[in-house]
């Protein structure tokens, strides 16, 4: 696993976004970016399956 | 025994009560309303894996003790995988709710199912805080003493001290999965119950 540390430096502290009293660590905003493309994703994708169930309707 | 008798037994009540409510081709269906193929029904059934793998993990963590899952390399990888399938938990949990708040899914006399929702997402976290707390380690450390001074001005604190590791550890392994597990069955039987909501205009064709 040491290749992980390779490419994201783990040993600094982390790192936190601060506006106003707004205060987030960017590993935290990245999870809820993900998310929210999850759920847009979830939305959008077509289903497998879904056309062949409408032509059987 | 006469059949008033019988029809007046708990037994034979709460039979009847259960097949009438839930039938077993409606606990476990063959088919499903067209509108549920799309991914964004998926989440629900996401979280429920990744809880299976949370518990399964966790008892072998428990099985084994904190010797084994801080030296052994096995032991690391089971707490590793406890761990991650707690952020899958979370994070199909969260989009699930997402999914569900803008479907209204608490149409139709389905409040309990919400409500069952919201407070298996309160035990949840809270599991997860127990567990951080448990950890025995500097980051533990930190989140307990930071967490205290709140949870004290609550007033929580006389009945759940957050510095107190035997109390936060039995949180975590007894008390929290039970609520969990009780809430997240209670929580399936009823979508069981009342059936997938229809979309919104569905619904008001219905209504029509
Ligand atoms: C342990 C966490 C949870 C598990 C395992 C879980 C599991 C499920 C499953 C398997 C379904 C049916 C399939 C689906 O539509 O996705 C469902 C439906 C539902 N969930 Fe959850 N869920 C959890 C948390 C939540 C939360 C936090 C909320 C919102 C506060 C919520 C609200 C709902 C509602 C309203 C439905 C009914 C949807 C309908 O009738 O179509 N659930 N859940």
């Amino acid at each position: 696993m040491g290749w992980i540390g390779s490419i994201i430096p783990l040993d600094n502290l982390g790192h936190y976004l601060h506006w106003h009293f707004i205060l987030i660590s960017v590993s935290n905003l990245i999870v809820i970016g993900l998310m929210i493309v999850t759920f847009v994703a979830a939305l959008l994708l077509p289903f497998p399956g879904r056309s062949r169930r409408k032509e059987n309707q | 025994m006469s059949t008033t008798e019988i029809d007046r037994q708990w037994t034979t009540r709460l039979r009847r009560r259960a097949a009438g409510k839930l039938p077993p081709e409606k606990l476990l269906p063959d088919t499903q309303p067209a509108y549920v193929s799309s991914w964004i029904y998926v989440f629900g059934v996401t979280t429920l894996a990744a809880l299976v793998v949370v518990i399964v993990s966790g008892c072998i963590l428990a099985l084994e003790g904190p010797q084994w899952w801080h030296s052994s390399n096995i032991g690391h990888f089971v707490n590793s995988t406890h761990l991650w399938s707690v952020e899958i938990f979370f994070f199909a949990m969260i989009v699930h709710l997402w999914g569900k708040f803008f479907m209204g899914a608490w149409r139709g006399g389905r409040t309990l199912t919400w409500m069952t929702g919201c407070v298996t997402f309160f035990a949840s976290i809270l599991a997860g805080f127990t567990g951080y707390v448990s950890q025995t380690n500097f980051d533990s450390q930190w989140i307990s003493t930071q967490s205290k001074d709140g949870i004290n001005a609550t007033g929580g604190g006389s009945f759940f001290n957050v510095l107190n590791l035997g109390q936060m550890l039995m949180w975590h392994i007894v008390i929290l999965p039970i609520a969990a597990i009780a809430l997240t069955g209670m929580h399936v039987l009823l979508v069981r119950i009342k059936g997938v909501v229809p979309p919104f205009e569905k619904d008001t064709e219905i209504a029509r």
